[in-house]
């Protein structure tokens, strides 16, 4: 009953909660965002345990790395404390109550981890698992179903992360300095006034 | 953070091996574990890693942004010619059967062929928005924190 891997898993799952519970508490959101990070960290680590190996590295890397990178950059623009101490909410706190009771309610109607007769694994999965081994020759089924059975949803997705990186170079994209002498304070407040750029000023008068 | 001399030496342990990690995931997709999306994410956070410890503007000099701009469309162009190029050869849109004699020899290209469009735009996209956010934070001192 108590193997290696529910006992990877408990410690995991507290470490989570742990670090989800100082996060709340937490008003200094320098340490929030790090602890962001090593909440990522952990789920990383679930995943691994989960055998979704692929999932962790991307959980590790975007999670863990990137994200908390972004998270840092937009905390170096802006404010680095909470302003307004959280109050406690009856309503909120009853809305979550309802929805992790429902959420625990309905876990044990859940199939079991692995089951090869869950609904999830029925319908087209079987011919998909086989089809990889016969028509596309590739172990990894993940991938074969990625990339040749859903090709078009990996289509569609590329396009979405396309379009969301050109909105954020368009939005954001401006260089710190550029050949119009723009400054540190130009690029990160454009609107105020003084900080319009002078060549405007020499260009239209 | 010229002064964080075991950063620096670190990150540059490192980023070799991280590279050479997220070309692994990238071509050895078809039989481990990952594919173009984890390669792309690993690729950028080693770009990343040495932006933060040898600053944006060395970095701006490893890819220039101009060829960073290229990029980020060319994976998702990359991946559409790939489409396009089942169509041509008498296949669905996407179909990989035909593009070469066999179609298992087909789907391995087309694979191939998709998952590096896929890496390319990720890597490049979060390049990109890593920058444009470092783009606007003036240098922070140590103490700042």
């Amino acid at each position: 009953m108590l193997d290696m891997v529910t006992i990877v898993d408990v410690v995991l799952l507290a470490l989570l909660s742990t670090t989800a519970v100082a996060i709340l508490l937490m008003r200094h959101l320098f340490a929030v965002v790090a602890l962001t990070g090593a909440f990522s960290l952990l789920s990383a680590g679930l995943l691994v345990t989960l055998d979704a190996v692929d999932v962790a590295f991307t959980e590790a890397a975007v999670g863990a790395g990137i994200s908390t990178v972004l998270m840092l950059g937009t905390l170096a623009l802006t404010r680095r404390r909470e302003s307004r101490p959280p109050r406690l909410s009856p309503i909120g706190l009853l809305v979550i109550t309802i929805t992790g009771g429902a959420l625990i309610y309905a876990t044990p109607d859940m199939p079991k981890f692995g089951d090869p007769n869950a609904p999830s694994h029925q319908h087209i999965i079987p011919s998909y698992i086989k089809g990889s081994q016969d028509e596309i020759g590739i172990p990894n089924i993940v991938t074969s179903i990625l990339a040749s059975y859903r090709s078009f949803d990996t289509l569609g997705e590329v396009a979405v992360i396309f379009t969301a990186g050109m909105g954020v170079i368009i939005l954001l994209g401006r260089r710190r300095e550029d050949e119009h002498g723009y400054s540190e304070d130009v690029a990160a407040y454009p609107l105020k006034e003084q900080n319009k750029p002078k060549i405007n000023d020499e260009t239209t008068t | 953070m010229r002064h964080h001399l075991v950063l620096r030496v670190i990150a540059k342990m490192l980023i070799p091996f991280i590279l050479l990690f997220g070309l692994y995931v990238q071509f050895h997709g078809d039989f481990g574990p990952g594919g173009g999306f984890q390669a792309g994410v690993i690729f950028a956070a080693a770009f990343i890693l040495y932006a933060l410890v040898f600053g944006d503007n060395q970095a701006r000099k490893v890819i220039p942004d101009k060829a960073l701009i290229l990029l980020v469309p060319l994976g998702l162009i990359l991946y559409a010619v790939t489409g396009f190029y089942g169509l041509v050869f008498g296949g669905n849109f996407l179909d990989y059967n035909v593009l070469l004699n066999s179609p298992k020899a087909g789907q391995h290209i087309g694979i191939f062929l998709v998952e590096l469009g896929v890496g390319i735009t990720v890597a490049a996209v979060m390049i990109s928005i890593f920058r444009a956010y470092a783009g606007r934070t003036r240098a922070i001192d140590d103490e700042d924190w």
